[in-house]
């Protein structure tokens, strides 16, 4: 059986490169996947501890992530494309206002 | 063997997430991901998670992931380049909490070392997932179907072309 402790590691790895992620990077899109990566580290977590505890509630939680994460990029994306019509760019210091 | 499978899927997402961190198009950092997302659901396999596993595929590889490839190939995205640096001090921050971070990884894994840790095989199965989503948790599952609406007018009302 494999620790509980290395799928912890392993999930805060991801969350920090994925946070790194969406600090260090100025293009919006690449700004989007670095959010998905540490939602999918936050996910390993939450199922990790819902199979060592036997406790459902994890995994339904991440049922909820999962759908939370789809409308988050629907409209995240949506509002990429917005941005890329009317400034011919994805560069987010470039966006500064939120009128456009 | 498990501990096998285990390091190959750690190796291959942490692996995979470090390309969608290094690479500079957008559309190989979306492929990256992609690769990150088949070794997590090598890790739910292993812990039992078998329904959250299907999900993850369909959802997350098939629909979100492909959301993304198609708006960066229907922006015909550039690779970025390299930016200037406005304010160099702020890259001296990344020291201590670096130091921070770490700290705090080997504290979590000092602290579950001790716990015991009982096999999780038997939960996860879909059945119970669904029989836990339908009773418990049908108030909010309901509720998700509200938002996925309100994302999806969302999305039309923003992308909308405007006619004049």
């Amino acid at each position: 059986m494999i620790p509980i402790s290395w799928y912890l590691a392993v999930a805060a790895v991801l969350f920090t490169i994925g946070t790194v992620t969406v600090f260090v990077k100025r293009n919006a899109i690449a700004m989007l996947l670095g959010i998905e990566v540490m939602l999918n580290a936050a996910n390993l977590t939450l199922v990790t501890f819902s199979s060592y505890f036997r406790e459902l509630a994890g995994q339904i939680m991440v049922f909820f992530v999962m759908v939370v994460a789809a409308a988050e990029a629907a409209v995240g994306l949506a509002i990429v494309i917005l941005l890329f019509r009317h400034r011919e760019t994805l560069n987010v210091d470039e966006a500064q206002a939120l009128r456009l | 063997m498990e501990r096998a499978l285990f390091l190959i899927f750690a190796v291959t997402a942490i692996g995979a997430a470090l390309n969608v961190l290094l690479r500079r198009h957008p559309l190989h950092s979306a492929l990256a991901l992609l690769v990150m997302l088949g070794a997590l659901t090598g890790f739910y396999v292993l812990l039992g998670a078998y329904f959250l596993a299907v999900i993850q595929v369909v959802i997350y590889a098939g629909a979100i992931l492909v959301l993304f490839l198609f708006v960066i190939m229907l922006l015909n995205v550039r690779a970025e380049e390299a930016r200037i640096e406005r304010r160099p001090y702020v890259r001296w921050l990344a020291v201590p909490f670096a130091a921070l971070l770490g700290a705090e990884i080997i504290y979590l894994v000092r602290v579950f070392e001790e716990n015991p840790s009982p096999s999780g095989t038997s939960v996860g199965v879909t059945e119970a997932v669904g029989r836990e989503l339908l009773t418990t948790y049908l108030l909010p599952f309901e509720l998700t179907s509200i938002l996925i609406l309100i994302a999806v007018l969302g999305a039309v009302v923003l992308a909308r072309r405007e006619r004049r």
